[in-house]
C-alpha cells in the first residue's frame, strides 16, 4: 500500500492531480457500481519550481476535433518523424523545427518526467495586468481610514506597468479619471439605474476609438483602448495622483437618516466596473477588487432595503421563501459574473462587516470568475490587512501568485468522457467527442474558463467511463487524460501548461481488490464533498445529507467485509478506513450545515471549499487538532471531545479559524502568571509552542484564518467545541468529572453512534 | 386739470403737400402770452417747436394743393372756440364747472372736457402719409388701393366738406381756409381744462391763434395742427414754403406721446404723490415723482388700467376697458422713498381675516371698542387677538394707527412663521448655480473665459439682506452633452469635478461641497474658474443638452432644500441625445398662416414638467443664449418664462464687441433684488375677483400665482372680472400678498394694498384710465392668445377692442358730435399710438423677414414686463443730440418717433430699453463729430464703429454720461449701435420709428387712427 500512497503523492507533486481511483474500472456498469465516480482534483497551476517553462509552441494533433498536445504517452516514430496521438490515434508528422529529433534527442514534452510541461507562447502584444479597485465609501471613518491605507500600500506592491483604476461608490458611483492634472475628475452614476454595457461605455466616453477605427484606421485595439482610457492608467504614472486621491477619499456625504442603512450601490458599481473593462480590455487579464462594508441597499443587485427594521435575510427567511430580493439580486450578479468571465476578468470581494453583506447573492461574482472572497469584521483588522497583502504575494521568481484569463481544456481517451467540473470556473460550452451526457457539476463542455487562478486553485473534474461491459479493454490498456491550461501569467506572458496522465484499466470483477487498494480516500472524500456542496447550492440541505449518506452506505456495502445483518462483523480495508470519518465530519461541516451560520457565511465557506487543493480541503472537512503538553512533544490528536483535557493546550486548524485552547489547568496556571517566573520557563515554552506553530500556518494561509486564543470556559471555546466529535455529551454523563475529556452540550450524534448506524445499515440486507 | 378730450385736427381730405410754411415762428407769438396763465408750468413746447415741427415729411410729397377751399368754410367755427374758452382761462380752475357737458360736471377740477379728435382723414390723404419718408405723390385713387384700411368709401371717412353737426361746434371736418394761420403753438388758450368736449376741437388748421388749446402742455405742443411739413425738418423734401396751410392731416396734430409725457412731467414731476385717496390716478410712469405711502400701494408696485371700476359687469362690458392691475411686487424704490417695514406678529403669524384670509391692512375696520375688526374684503367680523388689542380714538381709529405699518400703509411686509414655510421647516438661504456650456462654440468665442473671469469678482456682489457678506450659496456646473459638477468645498486644496453623463435621468452627484458660500470657498472657486477655460480649451464637442442642465439645477436645489436661481450660459440648440432634445422647426413658410402660432408654442414634453419641478422647488432659471443660428427660443425660454426667469440673447456673440453688453446684463441679473419660492395671492373685496394672470409665472390652480423667483423687474398683470355689483361707497379693494424667501433665507409676506373707486358713470372710468397700464394688459393678453389663435385674429381683436373702448367713450361720455370726428378720452389719447406700436412689434407683425427666435424672445420678455419698461419699448425715446445743452444736466426732450423728426444735420439717440441707436445725419455738424468721435466728419468715421471714444470735451462727457445713466436705469443693458443716415445699417433703426409705417408691415400712426376711427364709426352705427 505504501506504494500507492507514494504513487499518489508523486503524482500530486508532479501533476497536481489526485484521482479518486488510481485504477479505472473498465466498463460503465462497473464504474457506476463503485459509487465514487472516476474523478480527480486538478490544480492547474501547481507550483513547480523544478519546471522551467519551454519557449516554444506546443505541437498539436492535426485532427480538427482533437488537437491534443504531443506528450510522453504518444508513440513516436523517430525515423519517420511521425507521432501518433494517444487520444485519437491520428498519426501526425512533426513540424519542421523538430527535424533533429531522435531517440537520444527528444524534446522535453516527450520525456516521462514532463508529463506536465509549460510553454511560453506569443499571442498578440503583452498586456499589462489590470487592477480595478471598487471601493465602498459607506464605511465608518475608522474602517475607511484603514482601507485607504491598505489600498495605498497595495499600489506599492503592483508592478509599475500594471494599470490601475478606481471606482468608489455609496449612494452614487464614481469612476475616477486618473490621467488628469489639476482638478480631480470623476464620472458619476446614480446607484439605482441599470445601464447596459454600451450605455456605460458611452457615458464614460469610451466609444470614440470605435468611431475612429470605422474610418478605416486599423488601430491596434489595445493601443487605442490604452490611450483612450483615462480611467485605467499605469501605476508608475499615477502613483502620486492615486495615492492622494485615495488619501482624500471621503465617506459618502449623503446623510443617512436615523433607522436607515446607508444607500450602497454595489450592484451598479460592479456593473460599471465590468462595463468599463469590457469596453477597454476585453479578453485581457484584469482583476476587479470590490471592497465593501455592507449589503447593497439600492438599485439592481440590492440585497436588503435601507430600512434598518427589516433585517437582512437569514436561512430561515430563505427556506420560508421570505427573502424578497434574493432571486433578483442573485440573477443580477450572475449575469454580471458571466459577462466578466466571458472577457476573462475576475472579481474579488473583500467584505468587512459585522453583519451579513449579501455574499450569498454576490458569491457568483467570485465563484464564476475565480476571484477571491475575503470576509472580515472590519477593514481595520489584521485579518483583512494581511490577507489583502497576501493577494499580492510573490513566488520564488518574484512574480505574483496569480494568473488570469485561464481556459482549461480536457481531452480524454475514447473510453472516458468528461462529465463536468466543480471549481471557480464557467463553462465555455465547447462541445466535443469527449463530452459526457451525464453531467456532474458544470458539464456539457470540454473547456472551462477560469478567469483568476493561483497556484492552489483546484478543480474537481468528473469523468464517466463509457466503455461498454461487453467490449473489454485489452489487458494493460491505459486510459489517458490531458489537461491543457492556457493562461496569462502575471508577468503578462501567455502560457500553456499541459498535463497528461494515464491510469490503467482494471476489470472490476476480477480485480476488485486492486481497484479497492487504488482508492484515494482523501481525494474521494473531497470530491464527494464537492459534489455535495454543489448540490447544496440548489437542493435542500437534508436532501444532500441523505444523498451523501446513501453514497456512503453503498460504498460500504460494496467494499466492506461483513456478514449479512451482523453489524459487528463489519470491516473496511485500510484504503477506505478513514472515509466514513471524513463523511461524518463533512456532515457536520458548515459546507452542508447551515445551522448557526448565516447565508453569507455558508457562501463564504463553500466558496473556499470548492477552490482549495486537497490538503486544505481536508482540513476544512476535518480540522486538525494538535495537542501540547508536558507529557511529550506536540502530537496530533483525535478531533474528539476526549482530547480536551485540562493539562493540554490544543491547537485546532479549521482552515478558517486557528484556535488555541488552553485546558483548565493550563489556563489557571497562565492566569497565575507562572510563565513569567523564571523557574517555570518550561511552562512559558509550552505556552509559546502552539503560538509559533499557529504563526507558521498564518504565514502561508490565504485567506488569513480567524485567530482565536481561548481557554477552558472561554466563550470562544465554542469554535473548538463545535468541531470536535461529541463523544461525551450531557447525555452520556459517564464522563462527568472524569479526566477523560470535556462533555459537549449537544444533541448531535457522535462519531461512534454514526459508525454504529452506518454498520447497521451497510450490513442490512434490506438496503 | 386733465382734459379728457382731445380734438385732433380735422382731416384734410387731401393730403396737402407741404404745408411747409409754418416755420417755427408761427406758434410762438400767440403762444407766449397764453402760457402766462400757467405760470410755473414750463411749457415744453415752446422751445421744441422747431424740433417738433420738422417732421411732416409728407408735406414735401408735393401733393397737389387742395382743390377747394370749401372745407375751410367751417373755419369760422373754429374761430369761435377761442372765444368760447376765452373766459374760462382767466377764471382758473373754478371755471370748469361751466362747461355745459353734464358728465363733466362732476369732475370738479379734475375733469377737463374731452377733446375730440375730429378726424376726417379720408383715405386718400392718408396715402400721402403712409409711406412716410417716401414721398411719392400719389393720385388718390392709388393710395386708396394701397391702404388696407381705406376700403371704406371715402365719403364716410372724413369728407372734408362734412358740415359739422349743428350741435358740434367743432368743425372737425374743417379745413382751415387756405392761408389761415395755423395755430402754431396751438393751444394755449385754455388755461384750465377746457370744459365741454365740444370745446376742443381744434381743427388742425385752426385759425390763427387757436386757443383751443387746453391746458397744460398736454395739449399744447401737439396740436399745432396745421403745420404739416416743416421745411426745416427735412431738407430733402421739397419745401414748398408757400403752400397753403394744412391740406392734409398734420402729424403734429394727432396726439403726441412725447407731449403727453412732457406735460405730465411738467404737471406732476418732482411732486409728492400721497396715496391717501382712494381711486387716485397716479402720474405717468415716465414722470419723476416721489411716493408717500399713506394707505395705498405705490404705483411702482401696483398700477391699474383704471382707477375707477364700473359698478356692474354690464357697464364693464359696455366700455370694454379691461380691468386689470400690473403688480411689480419687488419694484425698485428710489432712494428717497422708505423701504418696506417688516412687521412681526409673533409666533401666531400675521393677523388675518378668518374667512377670506386677507392680511391685516388699512382696510380693516376696528369696531366694538377695538375688540373686533371687520374685514374690508369680505366683511367678516373677527376677534382681535389679545396681544393685538388697542383702544380706538374718537374717530374710531386705533390709537396706534401710526405706529403700525399694517394699519397705515399700503405696502409692508410680515415676517412669516414656520407655517408659511415649505414642509414647516425653516428656510435656508437661496443658491445661485452657474451653468456654463463648454461646447466648442462657447470656448471658441471666448465666452467661457469671459464668464469665468467675471464671476471671480461678480460673486462678491451677490445680493444680501444684511451683514457684510451675502449668505447666498453658489455652485458651478459646466456641460456640453454631459454635465460636470464641481466640488468646491472650502477644505479642498483643489476643486473636484464630477461628470454625470447620464443625461436621460440626470441627478446630483454630490451633496456636500456643491453649494458653498463664496467667501468661505473663494480660493477653491477662483482656482476652479481659472481652470475651466483651460480644461476645455481643446474640446471639439459641439453637441449640447439643455433640459438635463435645468434638471440638474433643480435636483441640486432640492437636495440642498433651498430655493435659488440657475444662470445658464448656452450656445446652441440642444441636439444631443437626451430629454429635451430639440430639432430645428423654424419654418418661415408658416409665417402669415394659421400655423404661425406653432412657431411660438414650446415643443411639448419634458419642458412642461421641468417648469413644474422648478416652480415646486423654487428654482428660477435665467438663460443667456449665444446663438449663431436658430435655437428655438420659444422652447428654450419656456422654463424661464414660467419660473420668473429671463432669457437674454446675444446673436453671434463676439467678445470684442459684445462683452460689455453681456457682462452688464449678467451683473445686473446677479445683483438685482429678488425673492424666491414665491406664491402670490390677490384678494379683492366682494363683487369682483382676479380671473386671469399674466407673467413669468406658473399657476397650479386658479388663484395662487407661483413664481420660483420674482425680481425687481418682473411684473404680473392681473385681470379682474365682476362677480356682482360694486358699491360706490365701498369702492374696490385689492390686496396682493406675496409669500417669499428673502436672499437672506427668511420667509416673508409682502403685502400691497390698493383701493379704487367704483362708479356707475362710465365717464368716471374713462377719466381715470391709465394708458400705459392698458397697453401692458393688451400686450400680454395678445401675446398669450397668439399661442392659440392665428396672428391675424389676434391683431383684429386688438383693433377691435381699441375701437370698442373708444366707441364706448364716444357713445357714453362724449357730447354728441359728428360721426366723422374721432373723439378720444383724454386719458387715452395716446392709446392708439401704443396700440399701433404693439401691433408692429416683431412678434405681432408677422413678417418672414424677422427671425423667429427674435420674435419668440421678444414675446417672452414682454410677458413679464412692467408698465414702465413696456411703455418705453412701445414708444422709444428719440433724443436729439445736436441740440443738447452741454451745460445742463438734463437730457434733451425726446421727439416723436417718426422719420419726419430726423434732420440731416442732426444726431439722435434712440432707445427703447432693449436697443440703443445713435443715428448720424448725413450732414451732422463736424464739430459735433469731432467732439464725439474725434473725427473731422462723418466720412472719416470708421466703417463699423461700435463704441464712443472717451474724449475730454463737454459733448463727449455729456453724451457718455447720458448713455451710461440710461443703461443704468434700464433693467437690461443695450448695445450701442451707430447708424448713418441713408446707410444700410439704418434699416434696423427705422423699425423703431413707431409712428411711421412699419418696416416689416404695420400701419403708420396716422393710418391706424383712421382705421380705428372707421371701426368706431361702424360700431356707432
Amino acid at each position: 500500500m505504501a506504494t500507492y500512497q507514494e504513487f499518489i503523492q508523486q503524482n500530486e507533486d508532479r501533476d497536481g492531480v489526485r484521482f479518486s481511483w488510481n485504477l479505472w474500472p473498465s466498463s460503465r456498469l462497473e464504474a457506476t457500481r463503485l459509487v465514487v465516480p472516476v474523478s480527480c482534483l486538478f490544480t492547474p497551476l501547481k507550483e513547480r519550481p523544478d519546471l522551467p517553462p519551454v519557449q516554444y509552441e506546443p505541437v498539436l494533433c492535426s485532427r480538427a476535433n482533437c488537437k491534443a498536445v504531443l506528450n510522453p504517452l504518444c508513440q513516436v516514430d523517430f525515423r519517420a518523424k511521425i507521432w501518433a496521438c494517444n487520444f485519437c490515434f491520428q498519426r501526425n508528422p512533426f513540424p519542421p523545427s523538430y527535424a533533429g529529433i531522435s531517440d537520444v534527442n527528444q524534446p522535453a514534452e516527450l520525456m516521462p518526467p514532463f508529463s506536465t510541461i509549460e510553454y511560453i507562447v506569443q499571442r498578440g502584444p503583452p498586456t499589462p495586468l489590470i487592477f480595478l479597485y471598487v471601493v465602498d465609501t459607506c464605511l465608518e471613518e475608522e474602517d475607511l481610514q484603514a482601507l485607504r491605507e491598505s489600498l495605498q500600500m497595495s499600489l506599492s506592491l503592483l508592478p509599475a506597468d500594471a494599470l490601475v483604476g478606481l471606482i468608489t461608490f455609496g449612494r452614487m458611483v464614481q469612476v475616477h479619471e486618473l490621467s488628469c492634472e489639476g482638478i480631480a475628475k470623476s464620472y458619476v452614476f446614480r446607484g439605482t439605474k441599470e445601464l447596459s454595457s454600451k450605455q456605460i461605455q458611452e457615458m464614460l466616453g469610451l466609444m470614440k476609438p470605435a468611431a475612429s477605427s470605422q474610418q478605416g484606421r486599423p488601430v491596434a485595439p489595445h493601443d487605442a483602448a490604452a490611450s483612450s482610457c483615462k480611467f485605467l492608467q499605469p501605476v508608475h504614472r499615477v502613483d502620486m495622483n492615486l495615492t492622494d486621491l485615495l488619501g482624500e477619499l471621503q465617506r459618502d456625504p449623503w446623510p443617512v437618516p436615523q433607522g436607515k442603512r446607508p444607500l450602497r450601490s454595489t450592484g451598479i458599481a460592479l456593473s460599471i466596473a465590468v462595463g468599463l473593462l469590457e469596453g477597454t480590455f476585453p479578453n485581457t487579464g484584469a482583476r476587479v477588487m470590490l471592497f465593501t462594508g455592507g449589503p447593497p441597499t439600492q438599485g439592481p443587485g440590492m440585497v436588503v432595503g435601507d430600512e434598518l427594521k427589516t433585517p437582512i435575510r437569514s436561512w430561515h427567511d430563505i427556506q420560508k421563501d421570505n427573502a424578497r430580493h434574493l432571486k433578483k439580486a442573485t440573477k443580477y450578479y450572475e449575469a454580471l459574473a458571466n459577462r466578466a468571465a466571458v472577457n476573462g476578468h475576475c472579481m474579488d470581494i473583500y467584505a468587512c462587516a459585522l453583519d451579513q453583506m449579501g455574499l450569498l447573492e454576490m458569491k457568483c461574482c467570485a465563484n464564476l470568475t475565480g476571484g477571491h472572497v475575503v470576509m472580515g469584521d472590519s477593514f481595520n483588522t489584521s485579518l483583512f490587512k494581511q490577507t489583502f497583502q497576501r493577494v499580492f504575494s510573490k513566488d520564488y521568481n518574484g512574480e505574483f501568485r496569480m494568473a488570469f484569463g485561464g481556459t482549461l481544456e480536457v481531452k480524454t481517451s475514447r473510453e472516458l468522457k468528461v462529465s463536468g467540473a466543480i471549481g471557480p470556473c464557467v463553462s465555455l460550452n465547447a462541445k466535443g467527442p469527449c463530452v459526457s451526457e451525464n453531467e456532474m457539476g458544470i458539464g456539457g463542455t470540454t473547456q472551462w474558463k477560469i478567469c483568476g487562478l493561483n497556484p492552489s486553485s483546484t478543480l474537481a473534474m468528473f469523468f464517466e467511463v463509457v466503455n461498454q461491459h461487453n467490449a473489454p479493454i485489452p489487458q494493460g490498456g491505459r486510459g489517458a487524460v490531458q489537461f491543457v491550461t492556457q493562461y496569462q501569467h502575471s508577468n503578462t506572458q501567455k502560457r500553456i501548461r499541459v498535463t497528461t496522465i494515464a491510469r490503467n484499466w482494471a476489470d472490476a470483477q476480477s480485480q476488485i481488490q486492486h481497484i479497492e487498494t487504488s482508492f484515494d480516500q482523501e481525494a474521494s472524500a473531497v470530491l464527494m464533498a464537492r459534489l455535495g456542496v454543489f448540490r447544496a447550492e440548489s437542493e435542500e440541505g437534508p436532501d444532500v445529507l441523505r444523498w451523501l449518506d446513501r453514497q456512503l452506505i453503498r460504498l460500504c456495502q460494496k467494499f466492506g467485509q461483513f456478514n449479512k445483518d451482523d453489524s459487528t462483523s463489519f470491516k473496511l480495508s485500510e484504503s477506505l478506513s478513514l472515509y466514513p470519518q471524513f463523511m461524518f465530519h463533512l456532515r457536520r461541516s458548515p459546507f452542508l450545515q447551515v445551522f448557526n451560520n448565516s447565508p453569507d457565511e455558508s457562501s463564504y465557506y463553500r466558496h473556499h471549499f470548492v477552490r482549495q487543493d486537497l490538503t486544505q480541503s481536508l482540513i476544512m472537512i476535518q480540522p486538525i487538532l494538535y495537542s501540547y503538553s508536558f507529557h511529550g512533544p506536540p502530537e496530533p490528536v483525535l478531533l474528539d471531545s476526549s482530547s480536551i483535557l485540562p493539562d493540554r493546550i490544543l491547537l485546532m486548524d479549521t482552515f478558517f479559524q486557528l484556535v488555541i485552547y488552553h485546558g483548565e489547568t493550563i489556563a489557571q496556571w497562565r492566569k497565575a502568571r507562572y510563565q513569567e517566573m523564571a523557574e517555570y520557563e518550561n511552562f512559558k515554552q509550552l505556552l509559546q509552542a502552539p503560538l509559533d506553530d499557529a504563526q507558521e500556518i498564518l504565514q502561508t494561509r490565504f485567506p488569513m484564518p480567524r485567530y482565536v486564543d481561548t481557554e477552558h470556559g472561554g466563550s470562544q471555546a465554542r469554535f473548538l467545541l463545535s468541531k470536535v466529535n461529541p463523544s461525551q455529551t450531557h447525555n452520556n454523563a459517564y464522563g462527568w468529572g472524569q479526566e477523560s475529556g470535556a462533555p459537549i452540550l449537544t444533541d448531535d450524534v457522535s462519531l461512534q453512534v454514526f459508525m454504529d448506524h452506518l454498520k447497521k445499515l451497510a450490513v442490512s440486507s434490506a438496503a | 386739470m386733465s382734459q379728457q378730450g382731445y380734438v385732433a385736427t380735422p382731416q384734410y381730405s387731401q393730403a396737402q403737400p407741404g404745408l411747409p410754411g409754418y416755420p417755427a415762428s408761427f406758434g410762438s407769438p400767440p403762444g407766449q402770452p397764453l402760457y402766462g396763465h400757467y405760470g410755473g408750468q414750463p411749457q415744453a413746447f415752446s422751445p421744441p417747436p422747431t424740433g417738433m415741427m420738422k417732421s411732416p415729411v409728407s408735406a414735401p410729397t408735393g401733393m397737389a394743393p387742395p382743390p377747394a377751399a370749401a372745407p375751410y368754410g367751417s373755419v369760422q367755427q373754429n374761430g369761435a372756440h377761442p372765444q368760447r374758452y376765452a373766459a374760462p382761462p382767466s377764471a382758473g380752475p373754478a371755471s370748469y364747472s361751466q362747461p355745459p357737458q353734464p358728465p363733466y360736471h362732476s369732475m370738479a377740477s379734475q375733469a377737463p372736457p374731452p377733446a375730440q379728435l375730429a378726424n376726417q382723414m379720408s383715405g386718400m390723404n392718408l396715402g400721402g402719409y403712409g409711406p412716410g419718408p417716401m414721398q411719392t405723390p400719389q393720385p388718390h385713387p392709388n393710395s386708396l388701393v394701397q391702404q388696407p384700411y381705406l376700403t371704406s368709401p371715402p365719403p364716410a371717412m372724413g369728407q372734408p366738406q362734412l358740415p359739422p353737426g349743428p350741435q358740434s361746434p367743432q368743425m372737425s371736418p374743417t379745413q382751415p381756409p387756405p392761408g389761415a394761420i395755423p395755430m402754431g403753438g396751438m393751444g394755449r388758450p385754455f388755461p384750465g381744462p377746457p370744459p365741454g368736449p365740444g370745446g376742443f376741437q381744434q381743427p388742425g388748421a385752426g385759425p390763427v391763434g387757436q386757443p383751443g388749446y387746453p391746458q397744460q402742455g398736454q395739449f399744447g405742443g401737439q396740436m399745432p395742427g396745421p403745420q404739416p411739413g416743416f421745411p426745416g425738418a427735412f431738407p430733402s423734401g421739397p419745401a414748398p414754403m408757400a403752400a397753403p396751410p394744412q391740406k392734409k392731416l398734420d402729424p403734429d396734430s394727432i396726439p403726441s406721446t412725447t407731449q403727453v409725457i412732457e406735460d405730465d412731467q411738467a404737471k406732476r414731476g418732482g411732486q409728492l404723490y400721497t396715496t391717501n385717496v382712494r381711486g387716485q390716478v397716479p402720474p405717468l410712469v415716465t414722470t419723476n415723482f416721489t411716493v408717500q405711502d399713506q394707505g395705498n400701494a405705490s404705483p411702482r408696485f401696483m398700477r391699474c388700467t383704471t382707477y375707477t371700476f364700473p359698478s356692474t359687469a354690464d357697464l364693464a362690458k359696455q366700455c370694454q376697458v379691461p380691468l386689470a392691475t400690473i403688480i411689480k411686487p419687488f419694484a425698485t424704490l428710489p432712494k428717497n422713498e422708505a423701504p418696506l417695514f417688516v412687521v412681526n406678529h409673533g409666533e401666531t403669524g400675521p393677523i388675518r381675516c378668518n374667512r377670506c384670509k386677507a392680511y391685516m391692512c388699512p382696510y380693516m375696520q376696528f369696531i366694538d371698542g377695538g375688540r373686533r375688526f371687520q374685514c374690508g374684503f369680505c366683511a367678516c367680523v373677527n376677534e382681535v387677538p389679545v396681544f393685538y388689542f388697542q383702544h380706538l380714538d374718537h374717530m374710531g381709529r386705533r390709537v396706534d394707527f401710526y405706529e403700525k405699518p399694517e394699519l397705515s400703509l399700503g405696502s409692508y411686509e410680515f415676517a412669516a412663521t414656520m407655517d408659511y414655510c415649505k414642509n414647516n421647516k425653516p428656510t435656508s438661504p437661496p443658491a445661485y448655480i452657474f451653468m456654463i456650456d463648454v461646447s466648442y462654440a462657447n470656448i471658441k468665442s471666448g465666452l467661457v473665459r469671459l464668464v469665468c473671469d467675471e464671476l471671480k469678482t461678480l460673486l462678491d456682489r451677490l445680493p444680501k439682506e444684511e451683514g457684510e457678506n451675502s449668505v447666498v450659496k453658489v455652485g458651478f456646473v459646466t456641460y456640453n452633452k454631459i454635465l460636470h459638477f464641481y466640488n468646491v468645498k472650502s477644505t479642498l486644496a483643489q476643486p473636484q469635478m464630477m461628470v454625470v453623463s447620464d443625461t436621460a435621468e440626470v441627478f446630483l452627484p454630490l451633496l456636500d461641497g456643491f453649494l458653498v458660500n463664496f467667501h468661505e470657498s473663494r480660493a477653491v472657486i477662483c482656482n476652479l474658474l481659472e481652470q475651466i477655460p483651460d480644461m476645455f480649451a481643446d474640446t471639439n464637442e459641439s453637441e449640447t443638452v439643455f433640459a438635463p442642465v435645468i434638471q440638474a439645477g433643480v435636483e441640486a436645489l432640492k437636495a440642498a432644500e433651498c430655493s435659488g436661481k440657475l444662470f445658464i450660459f448656452h450656445s446652441s440648440i440642444p441636439t444631443a441625445e437626451a430629454p429635451g432634445k430639440l430639432k430645428n422647426r423654424d419654418d418661415k413658410k408658416l409665417v402669415g398662416t394659421d400655423k404661425e402660432k406653432t412657431l411660438f408654442q414650446p415643443q411639448r414634453g419634458v419642458f412642461e414638467q421641468l417648469s413644474k419641478d422648478c416652480v415646486a422647488s423654487g428654482c428660477s432659471v435665467d438663460v443667456f443664449l449665444f446663438p449663431s443660428q436658430y435655437v428655438d427660443v420659444a422652447t428654450m425660454g419656456d422654463v424661464p418664462s414660467h419660473t420668473g426667469g429671463s432669457v437674454y440673447k446675444y446673436n453671434n456673440f463676439r467678445v470684442e464687441t459684445d462683452a460689455e453688453h453681456f457682462l452688464s446684463d449678467l451683473r445686473k441679473d446677479v445683483e438685482k433684488p429678488i425673492g424666491f419660492d414665491a406664491v402670490m395671492r390677490v384678494r379683492t373685496s366682494t363683487g369682483f375677483r382676479a380671473t386671469d394672470f399674466f407673467g413669468a409665472i406658473h399657476m397650479n390652480n386658479t388663484t395662487d400665482v407661483e413664481m420660483a423667483a420674482v425680481d425687481c423687474d418682473k411684473a404680473v398683470t392681473v385681470e379682474f372680472k365682476h362677480d356682482d355689483t360694486l358699491s360706490e361707497e365701498n369702492g374696490a379693494l385689492m390686496q396682493c400678498a406675496l409669500l417669499y424667501t428673502t436672499v437672506g433665507g427668511q420667509r416673508r409676506l409682502r403685502i400691497h394694498n390698493l383701493s379704487l373707486n367704483c362708479s356707475a358713470q362710465l365717464s368716471d372710468l374713462y377719466k381715470s384710465c391709465e394708458t400705459d397700464a392698458l397697453i401692458n394688459f393688451f400686450a400680454k393678453s395678445a401675446y398669450r392668445s397668439m399661442l392659440a389663435q392665428p396672428l391675424k385674429a389676434v391683431r383684429e381683436v386688438l383693433v377691435h377692442q381699441t375701437a370698442h373702448m373708444l366707441a364706448g367713450y364716444r357713445k357714453n361720455c362724449a357730447s354728441p358730435s359728428a360721426a366723422s370726428q374721432l373723439i378720444l378720452p383724454d386719458a387715452m389719447k395716446v392709446f392708439p399710438v401704443y396700440m399701433n406700436s404693439l401691433m408692429k412689434t416683431a412678434v405681432l407683425v408677422g413678417s418672414a423677414e424677422l427671425s423667429t427666435d427674435e420674435r419668440a424672445h421678444q414675446r417672452l420678455s414682454i410677458m413679464s414686463m412692467g408698465v414702465e419698461d413696456l411703455q418705453l419699448l412701445l414708444y422709444p425715446r428719440l433724443i436729439p443730440l445736436h441740440t443738447m445743452d452741454v451745460s445742463s444736466d438734463g437730457v434733451p426732450a425726446p421727439l416723436r418717433c417718426s422719420e419726419e423728426r430726423l434732420t440731416e444735420s442732426g444726431m439722435f439717440l434712440l432707445e427703447n430699453g432693449q436697443v440703443l441707436f445713435m443715428w448720424l445725419g448725413q450732414a451732422c455738424p463736424p464739430d459735433l463729430m469731432q467732439n464725439i468721435f474725434n473725427v473731422p466728419s462723418l466720412a472719416h468715421l470708421p466703417a463699423d464703429p461700435n463704441s464712443l471714444p472717451e474724449l475730454d470735451n463737454p459733448h463727449s462727457h455729456k453724451l457718455r454720461a447720458m448713455i451710461s445713466s440710461l443703461l443704468q436705469q434700464r433693467p437690461t443693458s443695450m448695445k450701442l449701435q451707430i447708424v448713418r443716415q441713408k446707410d444700410r445699417s439704418e434699416l434696423p433703426f427705422r423699425q423703431y420709428l413707431v409712428e411711421d409705417k412699419g418696416l416689416h408691415g404695420g400701419a403708420s400712426y396716422m393710418d391706424f387712427l383712421c382705421y380705428v376711427h372707421r371701426e368706431i364709426r361702424q360700431l356707432l352705427t
